[in-house]
């Protein structure tokens, strides 16, 4: 092999230094079907050793890899099989469900991960008493926790949509802003509704690991928009053969880097490698933002006319570079567009740039879906079913991966702000429709499964 | 051999090459190839060296290169070469 050049080094180490760019999670997946039980306490001490004896070492090696490499690796995750079904046989009242929501924040502090994903509930066709329990016991159990991070599936293009459960989210939604309310309804920022959600997905809020997994796997989450954003500023004015060609390009160079950390901690954990996720994450770091790429490819503000379009291309062209340079791609793979978390979106839905309805439109050509949206604290329950239910529908249809976590945030309204911190971001509170939907949610059952031809 | 990645950014001084040399002789890590670029008074430096008959942890390695690096008014980073093998080759 050439001997690398000093300018091939300089490009890796200016990506690094410069443009942001990491490794943004390291997710070991956990299997607890063998935790099972019908005792809640042996239960939970069977969760808490299995996470502690499987993650250990996650955090330190996750370090070492990134001194080594010198790249960073900005967190380490674990996800767990969903503990609906893991409760289900233990778990005879809400609190019971609560009592494993403190278990896995202990063994998250224990282990020293930031976030542990997988308090969720597979409901997309049919609810079972262990998942009613789970799902109500959600506003308590983000409350009470710090880690814990909660999904809820709720419909797929196979099955289609459980409006039950849609409409029963529209009310845990509200009351989880509710019981956090101090903090800006923080509670609601650890919560997301799916549909066609991935079972190996890194990235939090809604990781969890699938049943279909196996013991214990890694998947990694790669990043950087402030490596592409500079990459499209350097193309200024070309056409489009030269910015996708570029974006392609730029998107193999990052993706690399994940699949060389993801083996090289696969190999020092003994634990297999699972996927590669492709998604540009942002984070409200100056020039860590989506949205700064879709300026960068001339849009005065991100959601003027030709934002769907600029999107559309980016997240194509981030799969096209990307799957190439990884042995298996997986998880979500697309550019996430949440708007506390990217400066530059909260920016431009400040200004009024950017409206809810234009983010529906950008979540049929991305993932993931409506993300970290602040919205009126006196936002209806209902009125969240009916955001879930579209967002739910265009999944359904497009075959796609979409998702909801909106941020009703109490004792706020248009013009005020929500400031969650952290990798969490502030956001200006977004106007939502105020027009009612309760007689269309309200009727209760599911939307059939849709036709798989005919399309158009 | 491991081969270790190590470059040095910042001003362009008299015995540079000379502390950093002298840092990898004392610590058993043999020198490979030596590559710099200097624009104006700033100089980029890369050093493919190799780390494997090296004592020390991954972590002496970079301590020690920031200490020669305060020394020298530059910054040292040491990087396994695997980083840009992948991101540079197929």
């Amino acid at each position: 092999m050439a001997i690398i050049t000093l300018n091939e080094v300089r490009e890796t180490n200016n990506m690094i230094q410069h443009e942001n760019l990491d490794v943004r999670t390291i997710t070991m997946g956990i299997n607890l079907m063998d935790c099972m039980t019908d005792d809640v306490d042996r239960l939970c001490d069977n969760i808490y050793s299995k996470i502690t004896r499987l993650a250990k070492d996650l955090v330190s090696v996750g370090n070492e890899i990134g001194l080594e490499f010198g790249v960073p690796i900005v967190n380490k995750r674990v996800s767990v099989t969903p503990i609906a079904i893991v409760g289900s046989s233990a778990c005879k009242t809400k609190e019971d469900f609560v009592k494993i929501a403190k278990t896995l924040d202990r063994a998250a502090k224990t282990v020293g991960v930031n976030f542990i994903g997988g308090y969720s509930a597979l409901v997309m066709k049919g609810i079972t008493a262990a998942d009613r329990l789970l799902i109500e016991s959600i506003p308590l159990a983000l409350s009470q926790t710090d880690y814990v991070c909660s999904s809820i599936s709720v419909g797929s293009s196979k099955v289609g949509i459980n409006m039950d459960a849609v409409r029963m989210m529209g009310d845990i939604v509200k009351k989880t802003a509710e019981i956090t309310k101090d903090q800006d309804s923080i509670g609601c920022a650890k919560l997301v509704v799916f549909c066609n959600p991935a079972d190996d997905n890194p990235f939090m809020a809604g990781a969890f690991h699938g049943v279909i997994e196996g013991d214990a796997v890694l998947n990694v989450g790669v990043s950087g928009p402030g490596v592409v954003k500079t990459a499209v500023e350097k193309v200024r004015g070309e056409n489009f053969e030269v910015l996708c060609e570029t974006i392609k390009k730029t998107a193999f160079k990052v993706t690399r880097i994940g699949q060389l950390v993801g083996k090289e901690a696969s190999r020092r954990l003994g634990i297999p490698f699972g996927i590669l996720d492709l998604s540009l994450a942002p984070t409200p770091a100056i020039g860590d933002s989506i949205a700064d790429i879709l300026q960068g490819m001339g849009l005065e503000r991100v959601g003027a006319p030709g934002t769907t379009a600029a999107l559309a291309i980016l997240n194509d062209q981030v799969k096209k570079g990307g799957v190439m340079a990884s042995s298996y791609v997986g998880g979500l793979s697309g550019a996430f567009i949440p708007v506390s978390e990217d400066a530059s979106m909260a920016e431009a839905a400040e200004m009024g740039a950017l409206t809810l309805e234009k983010l529906e439109a950008m979540t049929c050509v991305c993932s993931v879906g409506l993300d970290m949206i602040a919205i009126p604290g006196d936002t209806k329950a209902s009125t969240i079913a009916g955001i879930i239910a579209d967002e739910m529908a265009i999944g359904m249809i497009n075959q796609k991966t979409t998702a909801v976590r909106v941020i009703p945030v109490i004792g706020k309204g248009v013009g005020d702000h929500a400031e969650f911190g952290g990798l969490l971001g502030d956001a200006p509170i977004m106007p939502v429709n105020t027009y009612a939907c309760d007689e269309f949610v309200d009727r209760g059952g599911r939307i059939p499964a849709p036709i798989h031809s005919f399309k158009n | 051999m491991q081969k270790t990645i190590v470059t040095i950014e910042g001003k362009d001084t008299i015995g540079i090459i000379a502390k950093v040399c002298t840092y990898f002789a004392d610590n058993g890590i043999n020198i490979l190839e030596i590559t710099q670029t200097t624009s104006e008074d700033n100089l980029y430096m890369m050093m493919v060296v190799d780390t494997g008959k090296y004592a020390g942890t991954f972590r002496d390695l970079t301590d020690g290169l920031n200490a020669v690096g305060k020394e020298i008014g530059c910054s040292v980073r040491a990087q396994h070469e695997e980083i840009f093998d992948m991101m540079h080759r197929i």
